[in-house]
């Protein structure tokens, strides 16, 4: 009598490269497929490849043909007091199955309601209730992908006066009851040290390094508050600014070497342009590591 | 606050930009965040209205950005995405438009905008063999008029009261786009047989003929249906095929 044997479940064939990617952009297929500048893997969200066929899929095989994929999901709606929409979590296990990314990632945040789905990421206060809700969603999350996931803080603009816990110890406790891994965006962080009056530095001497397993790298945008204060927006439409690469040589010290993406959404810039970026990244980690490891020598 | 009535208040107000920042978020020492709120509220008008944008270029270079963000805007207000996966995102669009008081004056625009949509769908339908014209070979003449035929997933069919598909094809290149010569109703085929979507405005008789044969019609019923137009069947059928609208199938 034949065996049934149990067929693999879930995703991870192989880890990201402790390497710089970049987000993949439809614009840029062709200048990648020709080898002009190599990056160490690429992101995509997940909602953008949710179509039954055609184009996008043929680019995304073609992609994860070649290039580590790393699969980043910006609908779940983690964060709200709802239950999760199992259709789309569905949608998220197919694409995972089709694809076999070596990563799922999704945000600290909510974004669909009665409305619908109000595509933004927006945020929740941080208290034992809410932790509770997204830790069960997490759980949830796993147990239906066959794979750990990671979780990303988020960038904020309002804070909730009931918000009772940190947001790095939120974070560590959901790692700690979940066994999920954490996604640390380096340009969230600075833009909600500077919207909130923190030390971005002290954040990242609290964050749970240990359960880091990629490091987001994007620009912002700068406004004002209704007091004229600054106010940053999480724009990912330019360069990565000077601030923000401090925290990534700070965090790259503390975590060696981690797989990091740049994230260049907004006014996409020509391929070479984002190479290039991903290239000054690579260089960053490799300045942190070596100034880490004469650090660590004296 | 609960949980739930906390993201209750705070998704109200980023929907309805007459409230004021859900109290949850308005720091005790009274300083405004009305700016900040804003973020928000901006961040989910950009996106969904840019995926307007994004699905509807003509329509927005026939009206102009202003006038395509005023109407997108009004839209987006009553209308959200039902699931996180934007590309389906503005379906109805067309009703809208047709229904939107600053827009009667143009009427062609909800055809121009069915077209458009028609056109997405194709792009991201589903992936499946096209039927080839040497498939017909094999099939003896007098079985002929009994085959059936199913339509590729990408193929739609379209009838427009007005010239919408060379509106639409007018306003492909980055030129000075003219009105059409003739304003009349038209007839179109979009198909997408591998990764190009191609529109084409159909003969005389060729929406007919195709729309029967899409619905499970044998050749023979189809045929008669449109023979009294003057045409000749056999053409639109090899123009179907070419085209990449039918599906494979084992004739």
């Amino acid at each position: 009598m034949a065996i049934a044997f149990p067929k693999p479940v879930g995703p991870v064939p192989d880890r990201l490269p402790r390497r710089v990617g970049v987000g993949f952009k439809p614009e840029h297929f062709e200048a990648i497929m020709a080898g002009a500048g190599e990056v160490g893997f690429f992101e995509v969200h997940a909602e953008a490849y949710m179509g039954d066929g055609g184009p996008p899929h043929r680019r995304l095989e073609a992609i994860r043909a070649r290039y580590p994929l790393s699969l980043h999901g910006v609908g779940l709606s983690i964060g709200a007091p709802r239950p999760l929409d199992r259709e789309h979590l569905q949608r998220l296990a197919a694409l995972i199955g089709r694809y076999q990314p070596s990563q799922f990632s999704e945000h600290l945040a909510w974004s669909s309601h009665d409305e619908g789905f109000l595509a933004d990421l927006l945020p929740l206060p941080y208290d034992q209730e809410t932790l509770g809700a997204v830790c069960d969603h997490i759980d949830e999350t796993q147990e239906r992908l066959g794979c750990r996931m990671l979780l990303e803080n988020p960038s904020t603009y309002v804070e909730f006066t009931e918000s009772e816990i940190p947001e790095t110890e939120f974070l560590a406790e959901i790692a700690r009851r979940t066994g999920c891994g954490l996604l640390l965006d380096v340009n969230n962080v600075f833009v909600g040290a500077t919207n909130h009056r923190f030390d971005p530095f002290a954040y990242l001497a609290a964050f749970p390094m240990a359960h880091v397993g990629e490091i987001h790298l994007a620009g912002y945008a700068d406004a004002e508050d209704d007091l004229g204060a600054p106010l940053l927006i999480d724009a990912h439409n330019s360069p990565v600014r000077a601030d923000v690469w401090a925290l990534y040589d700070t965090a790259i010290r503390r975590l060696g070497p981690t797989p990091t993406l740049v994230e260049w959404d907004n006014d996409v810039p020509a391929w070479p342009i984002l190479a290039a970026e991903a290239r000054r990244a690579e260089a960053a980690m490799s300045r942190a590591l070596s100034s880490g490891v004469l650090r660590n020598a004296v | 606050m609960p949980f739930e009535a906390t993201i209750d208040a705070f998704a109200r107000a980023v929907c309805d930009p007459t409230l004021p920042a859900p109290p949850a978020t308005r720091p005790r020492d009274g300083r405004p965040v009305e700016r900040r709120f804003a973020v928000y509220r901006n961040n989910v008008a950009v996106a969904l209205i840019g995926a307007l944008e994004a699905r509807y270029p003509v329509i927005r270079r026939l009206v102009g950005d202003d006038f395509f963000r005023g109407m997108a805007g009004a839209y987006v207000a009553g209308e959200k995405p039902r699931t996180p996966a934007l590309m389906h995102y503005g379906a109805n669009f067309a009703a809208f438009v047709a229904r939107f008081p600053p827009a009667q004056e143009l009427a062609y625009l909800a055809d121009v905008a069915r077209l458009e949509n028609a056109w997405v769908e194709a792009y991201h339908a589903a992936e499946a063999e096209c039927l080839r014209l040497d498939a017909l070979a094999g099939v003896a003449p007098e079985a002929l008029e009994a085959l059936r035929f199913a339509p590729h997933p990408a193929a739609r069919l379209l009838r427009f009261d007005h010239p919408a598909a060379s509106i639409w094809a007018a306003n492909q290149t980055g030129g000075d786009a003219h009105a059409p010569a003739v304003w009349q109703g038209e007839e179109a085929l979009i198909t997408r047989p591998e990764a190009e979507v191609a529109v084409r405005i159909l003969p005389a008789g060729g929406f007919a003929f195709a729309e029967s044969l899409f619905a499970g019609a044998t050749l023979g019923e189809a045929s008669t249906l449109c023979a009294g137009e003057g045409v000749d069947p056999g053409a639109h059928l090899v123009g179907l095929i070419s085209a990449g609208a039918l599906k494979n199938l084992a004739l």
